[in-house]
């Protein structure tokens, strides 16, 4: 959905959906998926309908995922990392505690 | 550890330019912001588009480069800077509620300037909510932070300088730029208002290049457009609309909405601190004295969080506000802090001269403000205007009522999306104006915590 003016930048690895996708040192997490083959971040837990991010800016909450192991991050707000491992959110979190 | 003497929340051009000056007073201060570099919207990017991409500057524009000077000047302050640094709560006693790399904290200053800008009025049409359309700030940080550019035709549509500007720097940047769709801009309202706009000539001219850039691209520009609709299955793929009592259809990738902004009250509301309805900019913002004070003591406001007045106004009300908290602080005599802040009230009041003029030019279409029924209002609880109408033929109130009918503002936005829209919504079936109808009660946390991070306040 959208292209690098400087695609030479992109010199950092991060892993979308397990996807080994190149991003550059100062994308927000956010922008690393837009420019991806798939520019969605997640599915909505009430319709299941794609967004994408909206709003780039933290307002909107459309770019919530799961980064390094941590749901509900606003992928806007947080820049890659080599190795990040950034999932998209397309249902709702699993209780994982049995004892509940 | 000594109290802070300032806190600031908020790194965009106001909360920088009061931190530079308040640091430079001797004051201790701390700026929080939730970004990971310094410039706010306006200058986002500023520092890596500098360093590393410097060719890029020339296609962002003169402004852009002004707020390196902004910056150089916060980075060489004594101001401790929090970059990545969410401010979840502002207690009426100056006690904060910050959090950082996964660990919430309190803090305590004996004053809090809150700096947190403006967002764009969202934009709710049909298929508002499809992957690919976005608000024109978003791609113009998108091509200013991480220097992407829509990879397909993008269509620009809706009303107000931004659009003309994001139109002409991606043309500069190499995009496609399929069409402008103007929802229209009323010229004869805004005729009384260029006497005052004068005193905003260097603004004027950068708009009348703008047009200049956009023309010479030979971009078509349809006015007056109605029924705007994004089309597309799992990703926008055209945009309809009317012109001229045609309907036409645009294919496109990528689909840039715009009807001004409003300042974002979100913190101020939440505390709260008084509010006024703004009406001729079409939104809430604090009520505020000339040296940036609201309604309670020690919290004060700069910027365009308090009300629209641009990134220049924004830098003279940060310093402003920081002089006052020097003197109400016993750091510097009024007369100095009168002496000081002459400067700025000036340059303040200078370009504040502009603002009536465009926001006469450029209002919220009137679609936009009143959505079909079918539209989208609350993209997080997917709520739509009809159900908001429904809930107040079932006895709603007002924007709280509604809220517990229909879920509308309980998503994780908590009303940063929906707000202003729903509120209007029910205005308008009510036959109220926005000042009785209010806005959503909003409450503490201002962003979503985890246990963990709550777990870790002592």
């Amino acid at each position: 959905m959208f292209r690098r003016l400087h695609p030479q930048a992109a010199t950092l690895t991060i892993t979308l959906d397990g996807v080994p996708t190149k991003v550059a040192p100062g994308d927000t997490v956010a922008a690393a998926v837009l420019a991806a083959a798939d520019p969605s971040c997640r599915a909505t837990p009430v319709s299941g309908a794609r967004r994408a991010p909206f709003c780039l800016m933290g307002a909107c909450f459309d770019c919530l995922m799961e980064i390094d192991g941590v749901p509900q991050r606003q992928a806007c707000l947080v820049e890659v990392r080599d190795g990040m491992q950034v999932r998209r959110q397309t249902r709702p979190a699993p209780v994982t505690d049995e004892r509940l | 550890m000594s109290e802070l003497d300032l806190a600031i929340v908020g790194a965009g051009p106001a909360g920088m330019a009061a931190a530079t000056v308040a640091a430079e007073l001797g004051l201790k201060v701390a700026v929080y912001d939730e970004n990971p570099a310094p410039g706010g919207q306006i200058y986002r990017g500023i520092e890596q588009v500098a360093t590393k991409r410097a060719a890029d500057l020339a296609t962002l524009g003169p402004s852009y480069r002004a707020g390196k000077t902004l910056v150089d000047a916060f980075r060489a302050s004594k101001a401790d800077y929090h970059p990545a640094t969410s401010v979840w709560m502002v207690q009426r006693d100056l006690q904060l509620g910050i959090v950082q790399g996964g660990k919430a904290r309190l803090t305590r200053a004996k004053r809090i300037l809150i700096a947190t800008g403006a967002q764009e009025r969202p934009v709710p049409i049909p298929g508002w909510t499809l992957p690919g359309v976005m608000l024109s700030g978003a791609a113009q940080g998108l091509l200013k932070s991480a220097g992407m550019v829509p990879a397909g035709p993008v269509v620009l549509a809706g009303n107000g300088p931004l659009l003309y500007q994001l139109a002409a720097q991606l043309l500069a940047a190499g995009a496609e730029v399929r069409a402008i769709l103007e929802t229209g801009a009323r010229y004869g309202a805004a005729l009384p208002h260029v006497f005052e706009a004068l005193g905003g000539v260097a603004t004027l001219a950068k708009g009348i290049g703008l047009l200049r850039t956009i023309r010479r691209a030979r971009v078509p520009i349809r006015r007056n457009v109605i029924a705007l609709r994004a089309i597309g299955m799992d990703r926008v793929e055209a945009v309809e609309f009317s012109a001229g009592g045609k309907t036409e259809r645009i294919d496109c990738t990528v689909l840039c909405l715009h009807q001004g902004i409003v300042a974002n009250t979100q913190l101020t509301q939440a505390i709260p601190v008084e509010h006024e309805w703004h009406a001729a900019q079409q939104c809430w913002r604090p009520v505020i004295d000339a040296w940036g004070n609201a309604s309670l003591p020690g919290i004060a406001v700069a910027g365009d969080c308090g009300g629209i007045g641009g990134a220049e106004a924004a830098a003279h009300a940060g310093r402003i506000a920081a002089y006052e908290a020097a003197w109400a602080l016993g750091v510097i005599d009024a007369a100095t802090r009168d002496t000081r802040a002459r400067d700025d009230l000036a340059g303040l009041q200078r370009n504040l001269r502009l603002r009536p003029f465009l926001d006469a030019l450029y209002p919220p279409s009137r679609e936009v403000l009143l959505p079909a029924d079918d539209v989208m209002l609350c993209r997080c609880e997917e709520v739509t205007a009809g159900q908001v109408r429904a809930a107040v033929r079932q006895g709603g109130s007002g924007p709280n009522s509604v809220k517990s009918f229909t879920r509308a503002g309980m998503g994780p936005c908590q009303g940063r999306m929906c707000a202003l829209s729903v509120a209007a919504v029910i205005a308008d079936a009510l036959g109220k104006p926005m000042a009785e109808v209010g806005s959503f009660r909003l409450r503490f946390p201002l962003k979503p915590l985890t246990v963990g991070e709550l777990a870790s306040l002592e």
